[in-house]
């Protein structure tokens, strides 16, 4: 219950504005939807301290994982898919896609018992429809609340206000995997294990983003504004549950491009 | 009598089929693009040589021109004709040796284009997949084609998995503006050692 309290605390506190260091310019409104980059310095240091963390530990360990046979590498993206479904769920109840929270339901019912703890990926196999992840910041934007600042977190990397909030709502009840896991009273599963599932985790992403990631810093002469580009792109797409790589609003939305004449 | 019927009907044909250039489709425009580029990659060449292969295709198949404007946002209303000029040469520069080193990394993707969408009389959306390998999976890319003129289609961005890489470096160049106090000559400056270095 009073987990319940401080998530509706939480989501109080955003559409209020309530923003510590706000000037009052700044809005967590659907007018609002631009991202600001109120803390720039503050930002790229981050972004700088988090590179050096990259170089040091997380590319090299996400080369290692590269190296894995590639049915173990798989295995374990099945079972990191299949206990994010455990948040995906309760977004689609509350973005109102009930539906697809039955399908995801059914997904993770099946995956957890025929694909052994998800290890493997009967549901898609039996045409469940592609997963998609969804998660507490995305469902916070389908609700109308802006991103707010951008964000660079120590180790986590680009967020937002609202989707460092997204965050914390996990680790406050939201997310049935640390409930079990942290605050759960049973001997299969620990904080440890939690933490070392969210590690996993970032190794995987880094894993499957190596060349892309080398290719877009050789290629940018701000490697800091090219990654904030392309996380808000790709939240605000999230938000809007556009397909990606549809044509959507977004394309029509660009009024820059009309002003552009060359012929 | 037949042969002077001949030649006045094959030149009636002619007049009536004249037309001295020919319209494009912006898919079919894409998928020739694509397949001369995927040739390149494909080819048992050195990375210097597909680079500059590469870099003839872009010459004659994007909008360069535009992109760099566009790339600029609202700083381009400012320039004088002097700084247009020289930043559309430092762009183009830029440009050329930016995408042709991205492109240059894949060997022989295949992009096979599914279908379009006119936005308006000016742009299409020509939507495409890059096949999945074993070592990737399939990545959605959509084609901005300028069709302002239809017999010269021009690419104006790329937009993989959503994700604008025209925007992007629009973000990227108003960042550096905005941490140079709107300098252009600053944006200059990295451009030109971009291209140099």
């Amino acid at each position: 219950m009073n987990k319940i309290l401080k998530i509706i605390f939480l989501l109080i506190f955003l559409t209020s504005n309530a923003v510590a260091g706000s000037d009052g310019d700044l809005k967590l409104s659907s007018k609002n939807n631009s991202t600001k980059d109120c803390f720039e310095p503050l930002n790229r240091a981050t972004f700088a301290f988090n590179q050096g963390l990259d170089k040091a530990i997380l590319k090299p360990v996400a080369k290692g994982y590269r190296s894995l046979p590639a049915p173990i590498r798989k295995g374990t993206g099945n079972v990191l898919n299949n206990l994010s479904t455990l948040i995906t769920i309760p977004n689609n109840v509350l973005q109102g896609d009930l539906k697809l929270a039955g399908i995801n339901t059914g997904r993770l019912v099946v995956n957890t018992t025929l694909g052994i703890l998800g290890i493997f990926d009967p549901a898609s196999e039996m045409g469940f429809p592609k997963y998609v992840k969804e998660d507490y910041g995305q469902t916070l934007g389908t609700w109308g609340i802006g991103p707010g600042c951008y964000l660079v977190l120590p180790v986590l990397g680009p967020s937002t206000v609202r989707d460092t909030a997204g965050m914390f709502i996990n680790v406050m009840g939201g997310d049935p995997y640390y409930n079990i896991s942290v605050n759960g009273n049973n001997e299969y599963l620990d904080g440890e294990l939690f933490a070392a599932t969210k590690m996993l985790t970032g190794v995987e992403f880094r894993a499957n983003n190596i060349e892309s990631l080398e290719n877009l810093e050789s290629n940018s002469v701000d490697f800091y504004a090219s990654v904030r580009s392309l996380y808000t792109q790709d939240r605000a797409n999230k938000i809007k549950n556009i397909q990606r790589g549809s044509v959507e609003v977004i394309y029509k939305e660009d009024g820059d491009w009309e002003e552009i004449d060359t012929k | 009598m037949k042969k002077i019927f001949i030649l006045i009907l094959f030149f009636i044909t002619s007049l009536t089929n004249f037309n001295p250039a020919y319209s494009i489709s912006p898919d079919v425009f894409i998928q020739s693009t694509v397949n001369r580029a995927s040739q390149v990659l494909s080819e048992n060449i050195s990375k210097e040589e597909k680079i500059n292969k590469l870099k003839l295709i872009a010459m004659e198949t994007v909008d360069i021109k535009g992109v760099g404007f566009y790339s600029l946002g609202s700083a381009r209303k400012s320039l004088s004709n002097e700084q247009k000029s020289t930043y559309s040469n430092l762009f183009k520069n830029y440009f050329l040796k930016s995408f042709s080193s991205r492109l240059a990394e894949y060997t022989n993707p295949e992009i096979e284009v599914k279908n379009k969408q006119i936005l308006n009389d000016n742009y299409t959306i020509v939507k495409s997949i890059l096949i999945a390998t074993d070592d990737r999976p399939e990545v959605k890319i959509d084609w901005r084609v300028y069709t302002k003129n239809s017999d010269n289609p021009l690419i104006r961005d790329l937009i993989i998995e959503g994700l604008s890489l025209a925007r992007t470096q629009k973000e990227e160049f108003t960042s550096i503006l905005n941490s140079n106090d709107g300098d252009i000559n600053a944006l200059f400056k990295i451009l030109e050692d971009f291209s140099n270095n």
